[in-house]
């Protein structure tokens, strides 16, 4: 398991420079003056641009050029510094400002996934082809078929606007009761997923040999239930959640949008539409870890549910 | 309906207590969506204390769903037992309570199944899942019933079975899955041990490590066994009686002995000349020709008419009823003092 681990990071390290240099690449090469970018609509002095120029090693070109300020970037990341955005903060105050935003929407979407998704998918499990599974079939290929972009400024309108239940936008510092509604908006898709994946994975165990055996040991049902063949069909279950949940972590760009959380996501589309390099980059260079952990977390978390998988 | 028209007959008579398990004349179907397969069509045989009854018979024969008719762990639907009897001590269990039936599952009669692996369950270490049934069972608590379960362990040659306890069923080779399975279900010390195929997944020297411990472990507890099985080697050391099955009934019913000796019943005679002979070179395995029927569409008359050798027209028209031989035996053939006869040559 160890080795397993450690593997696994020395991946990570791989995977994190092949993702940053790629971005760094997309985001910059196809930039016509940078300095003019940077400065917007106003003119640029030639001090300025002499300023500038040394300052981001504009000065060397070509290939060569775009590799020496690569690395010159992932210095400094290394370093913890993620630099300034074009708008001139400091990119790791922006992000500590925006994460934890994002990270309560997460767990709000991951808790409505789980409390009602797991639910609903155990006992449409246990009872196949009754009223209840079929409803939850319908309703969970509606949710899965209609797009959050369609399906947010819905919620928001009806729910916020109309009957006035929940805020429509949550605003600068948004309370938890204003996640709410955002947060069953994007948790509704993972739900709708959680559900369909429980309830095969309960249909399937019930049907398992060792529940056949635990009935011939004369277990209650209850127990069968509730021990046996939910710790089997779990296993899907849980591996999904954790992968969903590294998911949530990197921003939801259409909740946040719709809802105007001030999120890892809406400060990402913002600086793709300002065309903000080194916004772009240092978000990504971020949720690029964030995700590369929450994998590893998932693959460990499966070994220890599963004892038959065994990393050696 | 003349396939029902079969009167059960009983191979050796009753004792003055009952049975100990009796079966009579079972009726089972399967509803399904393709149509109604008669699975088990009155079939009867009974087990008296301490001894071992084989039931014989190839894939789909119902030998396996008459054991898990006995048990109560039918899927009901599909299943649904039209008729019948299973009287436990002389009690119906067909129409005591699921509560009730439950209570017999494991501590009255117990059963061990053929593929280990999938059997138990993948995500428990095995002393929890033995352990399991005395806590639930008998209220055993987690301390004692680890203790029991090592005592188990033991008593069914698990090598190092304290260290074993904590591993996981995949951990354990095809033989001391078996026998961790066994373990299992003597926990609550059984009147009457099923065991469904239980060497079917193993190689042939395990096998015959296997069907040694069931058999001693048989008269050291004192149980009673039903060993169902399609392999007749596996039968003849061990069990005391055999009933051969095809389409869901019961064709013969012997002590080993004679059924060995001169099988009076096509199919088990083709199923004996069909068994590979080591002292008789170059000459061609027999077979049964053709295929056992589908329960959907079971011929009419004798169900085995359609590939026997001896079948006439009346073997089209009416089914045989058990014929009483001499001995106790039975069998269910129009022909069966001919076939007897025949074999006996």
């Amino acid at each position: 398991m160890f080795r397993f681990i450690l593997r696994r990071l020395l991946q990570m390290v791989l995977a994190f420079f092949g993702t940053t240099l790629i971005v760094y690449a997309l985001m910059f090469a196809g930039q016509g003056d940078p300095i003019q970018a940077l400065a917007g609509e106003r003119p640029v002095t030639a001090a300025q641009r002499a300023y500038l120029t040394e300052k981001y090693h504009l000065d060397a070109t070509g290939v060569g050029g775009f590799f020496y300020r690569y690395l010159d970037y992932v210095k400094n990341l290394l370093q913890g510094d993620l630099g300034q955005s074009l708008t001139g903060r400091q990119i790791g105050d922006i992000l500590q400002q925006a994460w934890p935003v994002t990270v309560r929407l997460a767990l709000i979407a991951l808790a409505v996934a789980i409390l009602f998704g797991v639910t609903a998918g155990v006992i449409a499990g246990i009872r196949r082809a009754s009223i209840f599974d079929n409803s939850t079939l319908v309703l969970t290929l509606l949710v899965l078929g209609i797009p959050t972009i369609v399906l947010a400024p819905l919620a928001q309108y009806f729910l916020g606007v109309k009957w006035q239940l929940f805020p429509p936008t949550a605003g600068a510092q948004p309370s938890l009761y204003a996640l709410l509604l955002p947060g069953i908006v994007l948790g509704s898709l993972s739900l709708a997923t959680a559900l369909r994946l429980t309830r095969t994975s309960v249909a399937e165990n019930l049907r398992a040999d060792y529940v056949r055996t635990a009935r011939s040991k004369g277990l209650v049902k209850r127990r069968i239930v509730s021990v046996h063949v939910l710790r089997n069909s779990l296993i899907p279950v849980i591996t999904f959640l954790g992968v969903e949940l590294g998911n949530l972590m990197s921003g939801a760009i259409i909740t946040e949008g719709v809802f105007n959380i001030p999120g890892v996501g809406f400060n990402l589309f913002r600086g793709i539409r300002t065309e903000d390099g080194p916004l772009v980059v240092g978000i990504v260079s971020v949720l690029v870890v964030v995700y590369l952990i929450s994998n590893l977390v998932v693959d460990v978390l499966y070994a220890v549910l599963d004892p038959r998988i065994r990393y050696e | 309906m003349t396939q029902s028209a079969v009167q059960p007959t009983p191979a050796s008579p009753t004792p003055p207590g009952g049975h100990l398990l009796d079966v009579r004349d079972l009726h089972i179907e399967f509803r399904t969506r393709e149509g109604v397969a008669k699975v088990i069509n009155g079939v009867s045989y009974h087990l008296d204390p301490g001894e071992t009854l084989a039931v014989l018979g190839e894939s789909g024969s119902g030998k396996s769903v008459t054991a898990q008719a006995i048990m109560g762990i039918l899927d009901t639907p599909p299943a649904h037992i039209t008729a019948g009897q299973i009287l436990y001590q002389g009690q119906d269990l067909l129409t005591r309570s699921e509560e009730q039936r439950r209570q017999v599952r494991g501590k009255e009669i117990a059963m061990i199944f053929q593929d280990a692996l999938s059997a138990l369950n993948p995500v428990f270490p095995v002393g929890w899942q033995i352990g399991e049934t005395l806590r639930q069972r008998e209220g055993m608590s987690r301390a004692d019933a680890r203790r029991r379960a090592v005592e188990l362990m033991d008593l069914v040659k698990i090598p190092a079975a304290a260290k074993r306890l904590g591993d996981y069923p995949h951990q354990f080779s095809g033989g001391m899955r078996q026998r961790v399975m066994i373990a299992m279900a003597l926990a609550l010390n059984p009147k009457v041990l099923i065991a469904d195929e239980p060497t079917t997944a193993l190689d042939v020297t395990v096998q015959a490590q296997i069907m040694d411990l069931l058999a001693d472990l048989r008269r050291d507890l004192n149980m009673a066994m039903i060993l169902i099985t399609h392999d007749l080697g596996v039968v003849a050391g061990v069990a005391d009686r055999i009933a051969v099955m095809y389409a869901g009934r019961i064709v013969e019913h012997a002590d080993v002995r004679s059924l060995y000796r001169a099988p009076a019943h096509p199919y088990t005679k083709g199923l004996l000349e069909s068994i590979p002979r080591l002292d008789v070179r170059g000459q061609a395995l027999a077979t049964i020709k053709g295929l056992p029927p589908n329960l959907m569409r079971i011929p009419s008359g004798c169900p085995f008419h359609p590939r026997c050798p001896y079948a006439q027209q009346v073997c089209v028209d009416e089914v045989p009823h058990d014929l009483v031989l001499g001995d106790g035996r039975t069998s269910a053939c129009h022909f069966a003092q001919e076939v007897r006869d025949d074999s006996a040559r």
